[in-house]
């Protein structure tokens, strides 16, 4: 067994010291070229003798590719490569790589309007597309299925003839249950029998689209003699990197990926879309090949959100006391496994201190685009049921809802249902704080509802490298291995400075490619300010080991004989000498003369992330006569641990909760009879523009996780998570009636309002 | 060969002259052939307002105009933003009060934000939210968006 890490055993956390840097809001470095146009993202690099990179998809649903003939394609003047499945190394259907080149480039069948089945580069965008209308696919359309219910029917239209569902005993035949998951503790039966009152209730959810502004776009360049260099926005340089090895059979170490700037990924740049096919456009083309996707192709074949069922069914006692709790849930998964669906039955009711909980989860396939990571990936969806049980609960009871989930909150000491057992966690506090903040106190304005709801997500931590250099002068460069997705290299500059003494000014982070540092696992589940921050705090602490001894060298005294302090070295006491402190910038002047550069490096599986929880208050008005939802007012509550960089922690909750209203109110995928899907635009799949939304208002609270140096809990996923729970729960004080079914659009309310009506006798 | 047009432009004050197809956009051109990127396709419909430019004082989505129509035309971008090292009141409420994230969306952000002011020295909350409803951003939630321009506004009247 490998020793742990020093710093995951003790962070060095201590909450009395005094901080200079961490906790205020300095300008973030990378903000000057983002104002300015500078800052370069995927589509934004340009290679000398560079080819345009253009991708045909299926148009169908379900279709056995027959043949596909790019003769004629090839022969367009300005065309360099023209690909499809054969240029593909064939890995067996069904394990992991097997379903990813699949995706990448369909083989056997199309499997989702928009899958990929070739692609061309040429010489310019206009030769591209005159040889994309001449490669001819012989398709053999097969029947479809969209909706998951409909497609674990026993005679819906199989996706994958492998398939054979995960924990279901005796499953020989195939089908589009990918796994059955079953989790839970103690005795349902029991807790339930021990209720006064007990809610079930069925939910449904649709697929959502992460919505970065930014497609997909890439650079790939490749030699002769099988060397990759690739140019691309995502979140996880490494594990495309490793993927690609994996299904292009190539050594990792001939594929360098240099990550862009990321024009937001919230989970769907987790995995790659255009990436493969450029390599192998480039390959063949042996020039660098630039594909930069279309919204429409964005919309139909990348990233969504999996679309849920659930039943969900809670009881308590009169008291309060949540008695057992459980649940049956559908996840659409799209043409892929892939939906990282447990996490839903892990986190729905953990925020609870439940004893008796029942889960069953299916996880289906469908012919639509393999679904992606989103904020807290498969928990929104399923919460935006779980809460709004607790919400009819406490109104059973005649309990206020925000002391409902008081009187059942998680507090430290509580086993998790997947097995943690909870530190330090901020639940109650979070609670505390909402009841006290000026929203919940204000009166709800005639007319409008108010809803609330809570959240909980995990925080993650994981694989994770960083160097820190000092450079001659005592200014402090670091090299991070997560992607910046929201200021994290402010926020762990930041650290760093704090460390070492220094203003966040001589401190500027890069982000690194592939070759420069060990594998770093995906950024994403709340995990980087808190690996990478976690990462560079310990080379922080290296390179200060290592100020410490060069100091010591010119004093001629014993290392240990030296201290650190506010960024310089001194005497640790009287009896070592008077010696004038010495400064970093001092230190590092004299390297040259002393054993050469001084800098710290950390890599680690870091551990100890705290769970992060959220209560979202909001209040809405809707008009009866259209079924429209005006959100009126919103705050978002929620434990930050420490929150490093104010403003990017508001900006988080801020971000999150506006993405849920999204979700909530009008975000849809719609498919045609054929399959295909109707709304590919911004137009016609309409996200959440200024004029939609209020200000949102933020407290942050902070209960520090001691397991991390400056205390912090991720925050980038808990703000979703009750969005659309709180607004249901709004929307349900408003019609008299609350929601069961998103998104809660117009029509839907409407329909809502007219039987709830006509139920109460007009 | 599709033919190609032969096109005299100002951009940000410098005089361009390029060839291009006749259905090349004002936004192809500027990225693929003026090699002036700042400016972002996200949607090339005219939906989200990342290609957001001015042509002759008017704002435009450049993905919706045809590059041959600027023929003689004056073209300002982000690139041409700020004056020298001083950042427009804009850019630097942006940056102080983080109203730009992942950063995308910034560029078309500013450059429809400087026409508001233009325009509107002392607008509302509500015009301000009105008139960014062309400009998408999916990170922020738009609060800080509307800050930044709300604090620019002010400094630029002198208030």
């Amino acid at each position: 067994m490998a020793q742990a890490h020093p710093i995951l055993e003790q962070s060095g956390f201590n909450p009395d010291k005094k901080l200079k840097i961490v906790g205020s809001s300095p300008i973030k470095h990378d903000g000057i070229d983002k104002v300015t146009g500078r800052a370069k993202f995927g589509a934004d690099m340009y290679l000398p003798g560079m080819l345009v990179g253009k991708i045909l998809r299926s148009p169908h649903a379900h279709a056995i590719i027959k043949s596909i003939d790019v003769s004629a394609a090839e022969k367009v003047p300005g065309v360099k490569a023209v690909i499809c499945r054969d240029d593909f190394p064939e890995i067996t259907p069904g394990s992991a790589n097997g379903d990813m080149t699949r995706n990448a480039m369909a083989r056997e069948k199309a499997l989702y309007d928009g899958h990929p089945v070739a692609a061309v580069a040429a010489i310019s965008e206009s030769a591209a597309k005159a040889a994309l209308k001449l490669i001819k696919v012989e398709y053999e359309v097969l029947p479809h299925v969209i909706d998951p219910v409909e497609a674990m029917k026993p005679d819906a239209p199989i996706l994958h003839d492998h398939v054979r569902t995960k924990g279901v005993k005796g499953a020989d035949k195939p089908s589009n249950v990918i796994e059955k998951y079953e989790l839970g503790i103690g005795d349902v039966d029991a807790g339930f029998a021990e209720a006064d009152v007990t809610v079930e209730r069925e939910f449904d959810t649709k697929p959502m689209h992460q919505g970065y502004i930014e497609p997909q776009g890439c650079v790939a360049s490749c030699t002769e003699d099988g060397q990759i260099e690739l140019w691309c926005c995502t979140q996880a340089p490494w594990v495309y990197r490793d993927r690609l090895s994996n299904i292009l059979k190539i050594e990792t170490a001939k594929i360098r990926v240099q990550q862009s700037e990321m024009g937001g990924g919230f989970g769907g740049k987790t995995g790659f879309y255009p990436e493969p096919i450029a390599i192998q456009l480039s390959r063949k083309a042996k020039r660098p090949v630039k594909i930069a996707l279309t919204r429409n192709e964005v919309f139909r074949a990348t990233g969504p959100v999996s679309g849920t069922k659930s039943r969900i069914k809670i009881g308590c006692k009169k008291d309060g006391t949540i008695t057992a709790a459980e649940a049956e849930l559908v996840f659409q998964t799209g043409a892929f496994t892939g939906s990282a669906f447990t996490n839903a039955p892990q986190a729905m009711f953990t925020r609870y201190a439940l004893k008796n909980v029942k889960t069953t989860s299916y996880e289906v396939v469908s012919n639509r685009p393999k679904v992606n990571s989103f904020r807290a990936p498969c928990v929104p969806q399923i919460v935006f049921g779980v809460e709004g049980v607790i919400d009819e609960l406490a109104r059973k009871i005649g309990m206020d809802p925000i002391d409902f989930r008081l009187r059942n909150a998680a507090t430290e000491g509580y086993k998790t249902i997947y097995g943690e057992t909870f530190g330090p966690i901020g639940f109650v506090e979070t609670l505390q704080a909402a009841k006290k903040c000026d929203h919940y106190n204000s009166p709800v304005p005639p007319g409008q509802g108010r809803g609330v709801a809570a959240g909980f997500w995990f925080n993650r931590g994981g694989e994770t490298t960083g160097t820190l250099n000092i450079g001659i002068d005592g200014s402090v460069t670091l090299i991070l291995g997560t992607t910046d997705v929201a200021g994290s290299r402010i926020s762990i500059s930041m650290m760093a400075a704090e460390e070492l003494g220094i203003p966040v000014d001589k401190v500027r982070a890069v982000m690194a490619d592939t070759h420069s540092l060990g594998f770093n696992r995906v950024t994403a589940g709340s995990r980087t300010t808190f690996s990478t921050g976690m990462v560079i705090v310990d080379s922080a602490r290296k390179a200060i080991a290592e100020l410490c001894k060069r100091a010591a060298g010119i004093w001629g005294v014993s290392p240990d004989a030296v201290t650190f302090e506010d960024g310089y070295c001194k005497p640790a006491g009287a009896n070592v000498g008077n010696f004038e402190p010495l400064s970093i910038a001092q230190i590092a002047a004299k390297t040259m003369a002393t054993h050469g550069a001084i800098a710290g490096h950390s890599e680690m599986n870091v551990t100890g992330a705290g769970p992060g929880f959220g209560l979202h208050i909001v209040d809405v008005e809707v008009d009866k006569e259209t079924g429209r939802v005006d959100i009126k007012r919103y705050t978002v509550v929620e434990d930050a641990g420490k929150a490093i960089h104010r403003l990017q922690v508001e900006g988080q909750f801020q971000g999150g909760a506006v993405q849920g209203i999204g979700w909530a109110l009008n975000e849809e995928y719609y498919y045609g009879k054929d399959g295909r899907m109707e709304n590919p635009s911004f137009l016609d799949y309409r996200m959440p523009v200024a004029s939609d939304v209020p200000m949102i208002d933020t407290e942050i609270v902070e209960v520090p996780n001691p397991r991390h140096p400056y205390g912090l809990r991720g925050v980038g996923e808990v703000p979703v998570v009750p969005t659309m729970a709180a607004i249901a729960n709004a929307i349900g004080q408003c019609i008299g009636v609350r929601p069961q079914s998103l998104p809660m659009s117009p029509p839907k309310l409407l329909k809502l309002i007219d039987e709830h009506k006509a139920k109460n006798g007009g | 060969m599709s033919k190609k047009y032969h096109i005299t432009t100002t951009v940000n004050g410098d005089d361009y002259e390029y060839l291009c197809e006749a259905q090349q956009t004002l936004l192809d051109v500027l990225r693929d052939e003026l090699m002036l990127a700042g400016t972002k396709e996200g949607c090339a419909t005219g939906d989200c307002g990342a290609c957001t430019v001015m042509v002759d004082g008017t704002m435009v989505c450049s993905c919706l105009v045809l590059a041959v129509e600027t023929d003689g035309a004056k073209v300002d971008t982000i690139e041409g933003m700020a004056n020298g090292n001083e950042l427009h009141p804009l850019q630097r409420k942006f940056l102080e009060l983080n109203g730009s994230q992942c950063g995308i969306c910034t560029p078309g952000i500013l450059i429809a934000a400087r026409a508001l002011l233009e325009r509107n020295p002392d607008p509302t909350e509500t015009e301000i939210r009105y008139w960014l409803a062309g400009n998408l951003c999916r990170c922020t939630g738009y609060d800080k968006i509307i800050r930044s321009v709300q604090a620019a506004a002010r400094e630029m009247r002198g208030a």
